[in-house]
């Protein structure tokens, strides 16, 4: 039995984690809030794809490292475990449906420049009005897409973006050129709940687009993102969690440090259980990517619910174990609380999951039965 | 990553499920009629020498103690194998598990000598006494006593849900040597005859009806120096070394405990208060994620367990998280479950075999909360020795045992 990642992936992990703390978390997250910053930290994004971590997934043959997914997601972690700000998880979620479904043309094309940085491409699936990513509005005519996608993650600055388009078998998936400004294209930021990770409207009036993948390969794309989402979603767990216990460790209460109460150890302990739960979800997904194995959708709906919860429940005991300042603005309590919304809104609701989750379940017994 | 065996892993599993498939036969299926104490304690003991010739008795013990000399995972194969059959288990798992580890760890040689390889060979029974009725969460404030009396100790006090006691032979008993240390410093531990004078067992009915645990009183009972496991005053040291033994035994979800399939079929039967098959009711749908997720979770968890051991390293600490996961989504999930089927949940008498085990894990996963440590000792546990959180406040701990508010 050999349930865990490699020794490879744990050490890029460790790298990635040791890289953002010096370059990322919450003093930078706090500068991105402020008036004017940039979409995202440019110098950290040319230093990560220096490093080779956008091309962690792209084939070598298209001058990635050709790793799997394993690394990708500990990437993930390490991203959000120090609120990188930078687009990194948008581009490996969309790197991922690009060699999921692209042509060989289409990923000679468009990898090259997604492993050396220089094309950065993100996922948009979001619409206004939808919480059900089978059911979509944006339409395909004669090859050119019709609506509007919103909210989606690092659209501000970004160059590609992988679209969710309705079909006659469900949404297949579509790449549009944001760089190019085609005809008919609208890109603008829009105000969330996270003031950190930015993100924009994408509005196609009839934009030139080219087709990825069918309505399988967005079934199947939907699975593998959610799994390299619950490892960003454990990562921002993490943090919430050990911010709170360092500071159980040292607040003082009643003559004692608030950690010795078991009010407050107790909710730091089921932190530590709802983490650890994600993560054994999350690590099966990994396996089920990495061997194509069968259980793929179980394990990545049960990773993203459980990933979820634990991001919400650390998000939301932190800011409440810390007391009063960790409800004001200048606490970093709140990028956790905000950040737990942003994984929510990034691939359909925790719902929508639960209950894939149980369909999954149906078919296996059925197929057993 | 794989959920594969090691290629030297895969030999002895194969190995192993040859010779049951052979000698286990019997065992098959479960017995029509629960066995009565007499025939379980028979066939346990029959099966144990079998397994014994064969060498599936204490397969991690050092060959010095009679015992394998192998590591945790030929344990566990052999376990996962065995547990493919409905052989008589339980009998030994306290005894073999926990008390005789702690017998050849503490004890002199002659008293390894003497009951080591009988207890091995599943030829003698044994207990561990540590709990008492004020002595629970809070081991170290037990109150059974032993008094020194010549080459003896007198032994006077109750000792509480031991199981097996009545088809044990002996026992391990942790006694207060010194109330006037501090509770933890004057507790000694000994080997106690269950059949010696002023030994008297008694069962305990459970809340949820059955009998599985018996209360223990000692009434000036007699054991011999030469019966002292570690030095006098050290028997809390020894006690932490039975109990690392306990961790590593109690922790999943009980082999034939309902779980998130038991949901997804009863759902299937039943209407949703809204109507139409409960199957499609969305909270119906997400309690049965809830369930599948903490279900699951644990079995997942304890597979990057046997990873670990699988490559000799220590299992990580989520594994302390398994039993509070465990016990919690038992009661829950059976809560859920009676409720979805109205009335028919709730009556006993006559009820469906699915209902009625639903039933039964509703009460027994009562006990199994507090049971091998309460919820909140498990979370005391996780917030202090993984996330390195202060101990709770002990006013008692430094005070003489006899001083303290307790005593």
């Amino acid at each position: 039995m050999n349930f865990d990642f490699s020794d490879d992936a744990k050490a890029l992990g460790e790298q990635a984690a040791k890289l953002f703390a010096d370059r990322a978390g919450p003093a930078a997250a706090r500068k991105a809030m402020a008036d004017g910053a940039a979409d995202f930290d440019a110098g950290l994004w040319q230093h990560i794809a220096d490093l080779g971590w956008t091309a962690a997934r792209v084939p070598e043959a298209h001058g990635g490292l050709g790793l799997s997914a394993e690394e990708v997601c500990k990437l993930a972690e390490a991203a959000g475990q120090h609120l990188a700000v930078v687009p990194l998880v948008s581009t490996l979620l969309a790197t991922e449906a690009l060699i999921l479904a692209g042509s060989p043309e289409q990923q000679a094309r468009y990898l090259p420049g997604v492993a050396d940085g220089s094309r950065i491409i993100v996922p948009a699936w979001n619409e206004p009005g939808a919480v059900n990513p089978g059911n979509i509005a944006v339409r395909a005519d004669a090859g050119k897409l019709t609506g509007v996608k919103a909210p989606v993650a690092d659209l501000p600055g970004a160059h590609m973006a992988v679209v969710a388009v309705a079909g006659a078998d469900g949404p297949s998936l579509w790449l549009v050129d944001l760089a190019g400004a085609p005809k008919g294209l609208a890109v603008e930021t829009i105000e969330t709940l996270d003031l950190v990770r930015r993100h924009g409207r994408l509005t196609l009036d009839g934009v030139t687009a080219e087709p990825l993948g069918d309505a399988g390969h967005y079934q199947a794309w939907l699975d593998r993102a959610a799994v390299i989402l619950a490892w960003e979603a454990i990562g921002t767990a993490v943090a919430a969690m050990t911010m709170t216990v360092e500071y159980a460790k040292t607040r003082v209460a009643f003559g004692q440090t608030i950690g010795r109460y078991q009010g407050v150890k107790h909710k730091c302990a089921d932190m530590f259980i709802k983490i650890e739960l994600a993560r054994a979800h999350a690590l099966h997904g990994v396996a089920m990517i990495d061997s194509d194995g069968p259980e793929l959708r179980q394990a990545a709906s049960a990773a993203r619910v459980a990933s979820l919860d634990a991001a919400s429940f650390c998000g939301e005991e932190a800011v409440q174990l810390h007391g009063g300042i960790g409800f004001t603005w200048e606490s970093d309590c709140q990028f956790y609380y905000r950040r737990a919304r942003t994984l929510t809104a990034a691939l359909a609701p925790r719902g929508w999951w639960a209950d894939r989750l149980v369909r999954a379940l149906e078919l296996r017994n059925r197929a057993a039965a | 990553m794989d959920f594969n065996d090691t290629p030297a892993e895969a030999e002895y599993r194969a190995t192993a499920r040859a010779w049951l498939t052979e000698n286990a036969s019997e065992y098959r299926d479960p017995p029509a009629v629960p066995y009565k104490l007499d025939e379980f304690i028979r066939r346990s003991k029959a099966w144990q020498l079998k397994k014994h010739a064969a060498g599936y008795t204490g397969i991690t013990w050092p060959k010095a103690m009679g015992g394998q000399g192998l590591g945790p995972m030929q344990s566990i194969i052999y376990g996962q194998e065995e547990s493919r059959f409905h052989a008589p288990s339980g009998l030994y798992s306290i005894g073999l598990g926990m008390c005789i580890p702690t017998v050849f760890s503490h004890g002199s040689p002659e008293v390894i000598q003497r009951y080591v390889p009988k207890a091995l060979v599943g030829d003698e029974v044994w207990c561990q006494l540590f709990s008492e009725p004020a002595a629970g969460s809070d081991l170290a404030g037990i109150r059974t006593k032993a008094v020194k009396d010549g080459e003896d100790w007198i032994i006077d006090g109750q000792k509480v849900w031991t199981s097996f006691a009545h088809a044990s032979d002996f026992g391990i008993v942790v006694c207060r040597t010194d109330p006037g240390v501090p509770k933890h410093k004057g507790l000694t531990m000994f080997i106690v005859d269950m059949k010696a004078p002023g030994v008297e067992v008694r069962g305990i009915k459970q809340m949820s009806g059955g009998s599985d645990f018996n209360e223990v009183f000692f009434t000036g009972v007699r054991i011999k120096d030469s019966h002292r496991l570690g030095d006098v005053g050290n028997g809390w040291k020894v006690a932490l070394t039975t109990l690392m033994h306990e961790r590593l035994a109690v922790g999943g979800k009980p082999r034939h405990a309902p779980g998130y399939a038991t949901l997804m079929t009863l759902a299937k039967g039943v209407e949703a208060p809204g109507g139409g098959p409960a199957i499609d009711a969305g909270d119906v749908r997400q309690r049965i994620a809830a369930s599948y997720i903490n279900d699951e979770g644990i079995k997942l968890t304890q597979m990057r367990a046997l990873s670990a051991l699988s490559k000799g390293e220590m299992p990580g600490p989520e594994q302390s998280i398994s039993k509070v996961v465990v016990a919690k989504t038992m009661q829950e999930m059976a809560a859920f479950a009676l409720d979805l089927a109205g009335g028919d949940g709730f009556v006993t008498q006559g009820a469906d075999p699915e209902l009625e085990k639903l039933q039964g894990s509703y009460l027994w996963s009562a006990g199994l909360r507090i049971a091998g440590g309460t919820d909140e000792i498990l979370r005391n546990i996780i917030a202090e020795r993984v996330l390195g959180l202060p101990g709770d406040l002990r006013p008692d701990k430094d005070q003489p045992f006899n001083a303290s508010v307790a005593a």
